[in-house]
């Protein structure tokens, strides 16, 4: 995994016209493949390597799950359906577990997330100097191939949930019970009298609840796709430091790929467990989103 | 950490794989399972049916068996009850026939006794005058001496 590394840096050193780095090592694969909208750049720019990846991953995988599903049979399954199966069963059991009720749109999301995010992380274990001189040579110098590394990425998972979470509190309470929810949940609110008093309270209780609900919406979409990208950066960076061990000769090379072994094969429970991790929050938050308090 | 339109761009895309899983992946897989659990459900249910009725033929089965010997036994039984009675009958009948037989053959003795009494008697009349008319000398006639002839045979 990491034999190449050495060689690469040494290609890296050719053909940069300044001295090679471990700054300009990392940075050069840190660099996402942008690529403008409009010219003035900034916000309208797009990452077309994370969006590259993800697109052509979810095709893959998704393409493969609805080419089975199409096939499957209520009969003897074969390996292959038998395998997706128990994914599908993994997925709904825990769907299950948390919603009682009207999960049909829950569990296939659930089901999306966890695969697609476990692709997208399990691009981690790519070689990235392999792949990084491969993709140069077909002309992308700068190409970041983990797409769940990108803040933009599980922000927009994150949100699409949050936004998702919100419609179906709306479906499940009415627009005016959510918005009641909004200023009269966690803490509840006094009874009102004609005693001023219980008025001020009911302002006050007004003004926390609405707090609080705003700190908890403004959480939810933050945690749940910090916590992902957080993982997945920090994977990415260990990588890149373990493979700078080349930089220091062949013995280097040597230990950089024992501890590049190692930190892969306790990656693989980082990756699993950070999509079913995020799988699992899809999952609550929309549970909780159907709650009535 | 740049925010920028990517965010936008993933976020349609993972809407876009979310509808495509819900449209076409997950129906007709869960059809698959659930449709297999039925079946499965409805083969240990007929399993069960069938091992159920097994259990009733055999109960029947033995019913009727039973049934059957109580029936052959009493067949037997009055078999043998009849052949008793049509033995005794028979011996019954041949007893009387027997019986019968030896009364009638004792009867043919007695007749025969008393046919050969009455010949000897007949003979002995006639030798009775034959001795006599030898004894005479002379010819006795018979019919003039009928009744003291058959008052003799009578008498022998």
């Amino acid at each position: 995994m990491a034999a190449e590394d050495h060689a690469e840096l040494v290609e890296h050193a050719e053909h940069a016209e300044h001295a090679l780095t471990p700054a300009s090592y990392i940075g050069h694969h840190l660099t996402f493949l942008q690529h403008p909208v409009k010219p003035e750049g900034g916000f309208w720019t797009l990452h077309m390597d994370t969006l590259g990846t993800s697109i052509v991953l979810g095709v893959l995988v998704f393409g493969f799950l609805a080419w089975v599903a199409r096939g499957a049979t209520s009969g003897v399954p074969g390996k292959r359906q038998a395998f997706v199966e128990l994914c599908l069963e993994f997925v709904n059991e825990q769907v299950r577990g948390i919603f009682d009720k009207s999960f049909e749109f829950v569990a296939p999301l659930a089901l999306t997330v966890f695969v697609w995010v476990l692709f997208m992380n399990a691009m981690d274990f790519l070689p990235v100097d392999i792949m990084a001189k491969g993709l140069a040579a077909a002309g992308l110098p700068e190409f970041r191939l983990v797409p769940t590394a990108d803040v933009n990425a599980t922000f927009a998972l994150a949100l699409t949930v949050w936004f998702l979470m919100i419609g179906f509190a709306i479906k499940a309470k009415g627009l005016g019970g959510f918005v009641h929810e909004l200023y009269a949940a966690p803490f509840g609110l006094p009874k009102l009298t004609f005693n001023p008093l219980t008025w001020i309270g009911v302002v006050l209780m007004v003004c926390a609840n609405f707090l609080f609900q705003m700190i908890e919406y403004i959480s939810k979409p933050l945690s749940h796709s910090l916590r992902l990208f957080g993982n997945m950066y920090a994977g990415e960076i260990i990588f890149l430091l373990l493979w700078l061990w080349a930089a220091t000769g062949l013995a280097g090379t040597i230990m950089g790929s024992i501890l590049g072994v190692g930190w892969a094969i306790f990656h693989i429970l980082i990756v699993a467990l950070q999509a079913f991790i995020f799988m699992m929050l899809t999952i609550v938050y929309l549970a909780m989103a159907h709650e009535h308090h | 950490m740049n925010i920028n339109l990517t965010l936008f761009a993933q976020a349609f895309v993972f809407l876009a794989f979310i509808l495509f899983t819900w449209r076409f992946v997950w129906p007709p897989l869960m059809k698959a399972v659930t449709d297999r659990q039925n079946r499965i459900a409805d083969g240990l249910a007929a399993a069960e049916k069938g091992a159920r009725s097994l259990a009733d033929a055999s109960v029947q089965t033995e019913e009727t068996l039973k049934q059957a010997r109580a029936q052959a036994q009493e067949i037997l039984a009055g078999a043998n009850k009849q052949a008793t009675q049509l033995v005794d009958q028979a011996k019954v009948q041949a007893k009387s026939e027997g019986d019968r037989i030896v009364a009638a053959a004792h009867d043919e003795v007695v007749r025969e006794v008393a046919k050969a009494k009455e010949t000897l008697r007949k003979q002995v009349g006639e030798l009775a005058v034959l001795g006599a008319a030898k004894i005479l000398k002379r010819e006795v006639n018979a019919q003039a001496h009928a009744d003291v002839l058959s008052d003799l045979a009578a008498r022998v």
